[in-house]
């Protein structure tokens, strides 16, 4: 199967060779463009959160049915917590590769690779084969992204004004958030209106959600689970619904919900504990200011868990959190021979709440909670390529409440599709 | 990339960086403000075991899969002792036993401590019917090393058993059992095969090696080379293990811990210079606190140079006092009485809410949200330095409490 030998690509020989073929047809394409066409992203404004995945911008060639793409972020940062700073680093965060190609008309393949932190992880994030049936009804299966909250689907770098990835999309929505599964999906359009659904059924979460060193619920953990690519941890699908609605004048909303259970219930026949559920819901919006053309964008999440009361609450049964970010172009125009340049200024507010509730020694509030402000400044040359400056500070506070470690840093980086 | 934008954009963020970045960072808190921190003098060998021990005490967090429970408390020693400092009614402890001195008659019921937590499919730990219970709220964990450094000579010459100067105080010590792997150091005085315990709310710990020990194994279920079994639960003396290979700690790494905690740095009093502060210290001393609450010390000869003939202020005399009838929970431990507690420190009282969650959970249990709440509560042997607290005049109350939280 196409998908499980993609995933199997974790020889980083295979990668590089990949990459090395793929830089030289861009080099190529710089040479003889008639035969590679760029193929610009829709800009109609009528495209949701959870079409980002084929709107990309692509490289195609020729008459092949093959079309490729990709984009990488590099940075370097300045941080320091309560007075102990780690000094200037840089990082390059994650190069990722997508190949699409339409085998049939109405069947395509698409697949986003991923190499982060220069090569040390190779993950799969997208491989999957869409058949097209009718605009209300189609087929997905393979490794897809959970359409949870806005910023799942939708993370590519280059579409974004912060280095950082939002704080409650990467650690209470675990993005980029991928497994391997089989759904529908379809879209109605009309007049200035657009709604489209996704429903999907997936391998999921495991126990280490509430048994890992991070010391609290921590839904990334799952994806530390490679075997989750092969078989389910406890043979029950994790369910993944999002409805979302766009106006081609005031923006768009998404409602989204995904559930399962994560614990193994039973095993070898033997049943160990009750099924123990955890569902997350996530609404996610963005809008543009006309005249402005401030742009907001935002998703809120909240989970829930069934934790057993004879653990520790340490693990907290109700997560929270979001992020708002707002952008505002302050010129656009042709810069220094770029013809569509622009220069925004920019701030992300962001807040994860890890364990929303109270002590049952003491019936006070648990805390475990950070907030974010994230002031900054980004120069796009042209809309795919982004240099940014951020400024970031976040209060942590601990699951006691006691006075927050402060963190801050500065952040400069570039992120571009290719 | 157009040169110009790409040489202004390098500039200023190079700028940044060399001007204003250390100003934009937050600062770090002072150090009298923090109880973390190693003791002044330490060889850099040293200072990398004790990094070495902070991150066993502070990050290494156990789960199911690397040895915590199945029976346990919390999940790793920072749960209970955020930033070194004091605990959290939720990481309060519960030990049960006997209200006689004859041993802990439970021992065979999974006493003395209550697990009263347990990985997912487990069952906790219940109190046995027909055993006494006291509860236990984390103390700080700064300055230990000094204590430790103490002889036995030193904390003996304050025992009044018989209160032969008749000021109501007769301070004993506590003798326990050793375990196996304890070692004897010429500094210990050997009293009847027991050794004088001079750690935990009721002095049940030789040295910070057998603090450790057990608090891995009764805490958090972690199995080490030195305490191989889990904590017994329910009348289970080796109940359901979990998957974690034994030990589930390993030794390297509770000797770390151990230096860790005898290098952890003593608290550092802050406004020693304030007049009101200087007169609540007289009072202190005026009023009997003193008596017990023993101010200043002097280590002697001691295998960690940094820590021998070293002059500190602890303001413990680590000696068990009859609290009266309102601090007695009919709990013993080793020889310590159901009303009998070791006299906890005061350095970094002041310090305390900043680990407890911004309020004061004082006395073993947590009990007293406010130092005079916890004074108001000395009874037995301390009664009498109650009264003339109760006595003082609104002024002089406030004074002394400034002193004690400048400490
Ligand atoms: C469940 C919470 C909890 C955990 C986890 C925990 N402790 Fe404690 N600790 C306590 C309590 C409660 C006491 C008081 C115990 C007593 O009085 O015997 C204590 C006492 C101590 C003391 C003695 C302090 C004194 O002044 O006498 C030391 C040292 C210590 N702990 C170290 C550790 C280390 C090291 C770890 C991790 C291996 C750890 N603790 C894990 C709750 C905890
Ligand atoms: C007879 C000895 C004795 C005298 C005298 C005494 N104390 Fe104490 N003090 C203790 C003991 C023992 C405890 C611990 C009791 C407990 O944990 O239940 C304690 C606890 C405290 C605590 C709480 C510390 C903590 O960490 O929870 C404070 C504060 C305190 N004493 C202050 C004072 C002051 C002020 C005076 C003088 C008015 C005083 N003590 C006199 C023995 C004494």
């Amino acid at each position: 199967m196409k998908q499980t030998f993609l995933y199997n690509l974790h020889n980083m020989k295979k990668a590089i060779l990949l990459i090395l073929l793929f830089l030289n047809l861009i080099g190529y394409s710089q040479t003889d463009s008639s035969f590679i066409k760029r193929i610009q992203t829709d800009t109609s404004n009528m495209k949701l959160n959870m079409d980002a995945v084929y709107n990309r911008p692509f490289l195609q060639m020729g008459k092949l049915p093959v079309s490729i793409g990709g984009y990488i972020e590099a940075n370097s940062s300045y941080f320091g917590t309560d007075g102990v700073t780690e000094g200037l680093s840089f990082q390059i965060p994650r190069m990722t590769i997508f190949i699409s190609s339409t085998i049939k008309k109405r069947i395509k393949f698409l697949s986003e690779i991923e190499l982060e932190e220069g090569g040390k992880e190779i993950a799969i994030e997208f491989a999957s084969m869409d058949i097209e049936l009718h605009p209300l009804f189609n087929l997905r299966g393979g490794v897809v992204m959970n359409p949870i909250g806005g910023f799942n689907q939708n993370h590519d770098g280059p579409k974004w004004e912060f280095i950082s990835r939002p704080i409650s999309s990467t650690t209470i929505i675990p993005s980029t958030w991928s497994n391997v599964g089989f759904g529908i999906f379809g879209k109605y359009g009309r007049n200035n209106l657009v709604w489209a659904y996704e429903f999907y059924a997936t391998n999921g979460f495991d126990d280490k959600i509430i048994a890992n060193d991070q010391n609290r619920t921590w839904l990334p953990e799952s994806k530390k689970n490679k075997e989750r690519f092969e078989e389910s941890f406890n043979g029950e699908p994790l369910y993944t619904a999002k409805t979302a609605l766009r106006h081609r004048k005031i923006g768009e909303i998404g409602f989204s919900w995904m559930g399962g259970i994560y614990n193994k219930f039973m095993d070898d026949g033997i049943e160990l504990d009750k099924k123990r559920r955890i569902d997350l819901f996530a609404i996610d919006f963005n809008t543009t200011i006309p005249v402005i053309k401030t742009t907001i964008n935002g998703e809120w999440v909240w989970a829930s868990l069934d934790i057993p009361t004879t653990y520790t609450q340490q693990f907290g049964d109700k997560l929270q959190g979001g992020f708002v970010d707002i952008v505002q172009p302050i010129i656009r125009r042709k810069i220094l021979g770029w013809e569509n340049a622009t220069i925004n200024i920019a701030a992300r507010l962001e807040y994860a709440d890890y364990n929303v509730g109270t002590f049952r020694e003491n019936g006070e509030n648990i805390s475990d909670h950070i907030y974010a402000v994230v002031p900054g400044l980004s120069f796009r040359p042209s809309p795919q390529t982004v240099i940014r400056l951020n400024y970031r500070y976040h209060w942590q506070t601990d699951l006691l409440g006691n006075p927050a470690a402060r963190t801050a840093g500065i952040q400069f980086g570039f992120s571009t599709y290719f | 990339m157009n040169k110009k934008i790409m040489v202004s954009i390098t500039g200023v963020f190079i700028i940044c960086i060399m001007i204003s970045c250390e100003k934009l960072l937050p600062p770090a808190p002072k150090d009298d403000e923090i109880l973390d921190g190693p003791v002044e003098g330490l060889s850099s060998e040293e200072k990398i075991q004790f990094i070495a021990g902070d991150i066993a005490f502070n990050e290494e967090v156990f789960t199911a899969q690397n040895g915590l429970g199945p029976y346990f408390v919390a999940t790793s020693c920072g749960s209970c002792h955020a930033g070194d400092g004091k605990g959290h009614p939720f990481s309060t402890l519960t030990r049960f036993g006997q209200s006689d001195s004859t041993g802990n008659s439970f021992m065979a019921y999974g006493g003395p401590q209550l697990q009263n937590r347990a990985i997912p499919g487990y069952t906790p730990e219940q109190i046995p019917a027909g055993a006494t219970f006291s509860k236990f709220t984390p103390p700080a964990n700064t300055g230990l090393g000094f204590l430790e450094a103490l002889s036995d000579a030193q904390i003996l010459a304050n025992v009044d058993p018989f209160d032969s100067n008749g000021d109501g105080i007769s301070g004993v010590a506590n003798y326990v059992n050793a375990p196996a792997y304890f070692q004897s150091k010429p500094h210990h005085i050997i009293v009847a095969g027991k050794y004088i315990g001079r750690f935990g709310k009721k002095a049940a710990a030789i040295d910070l090696w057998h603090q450790t020990v057990n608090a891995y194994v009764q805490d958090m279920g972690v199995t080490s080379e030195y305490a191989p079994t889990e904590p017994g639960i329910n009348g289970v003396m080796s109940p359901y293990g979990d998957n974690a290979p034994d030990p589930e700690v390993q030794s390297s790494t509770v000797q770390n811990l151990i230096f860790y905690l005898r290098t952890l740095k003593a608290p550092i009093q802050r406004n020693q210079d304030d007049s009101n502060v200087q007169s609540g210290k007289q009072i202190f001393s005026n009023i009997g606190c003193a008596k017990c609450h023993t101010p200043e010390w002097t280590t002697q000869q001691w295998p960690i140079s940094a820590l021998a003939y070293k002059t500190f202020y602890p303001y413990t005399d680590l000696l068990l006092h009859d609290m009266g009838a309102s601090l007695d929970d009919g709990y013993t431990e080793g020889k310590a009485l159901t009303s009998e507690w070791k006299t906890p420190p005061l350095w970094g009282l002041g310090l305390s809410k900043n680990s407890q969650g911004g309020t004061y959970f004082l006395l073993h249990d947590g009990r007293a949200q406010s130092i005079e709440q916890a004074i108001s509560f000395h009874g037995g042997e301390a009664q009498t330095s109650n009264n003339n607290y109760q006595a003082l005049s609104a002024g002089e109350k406030e004074n002394l409490i400034k002193f004690l939280e400048s400490l």
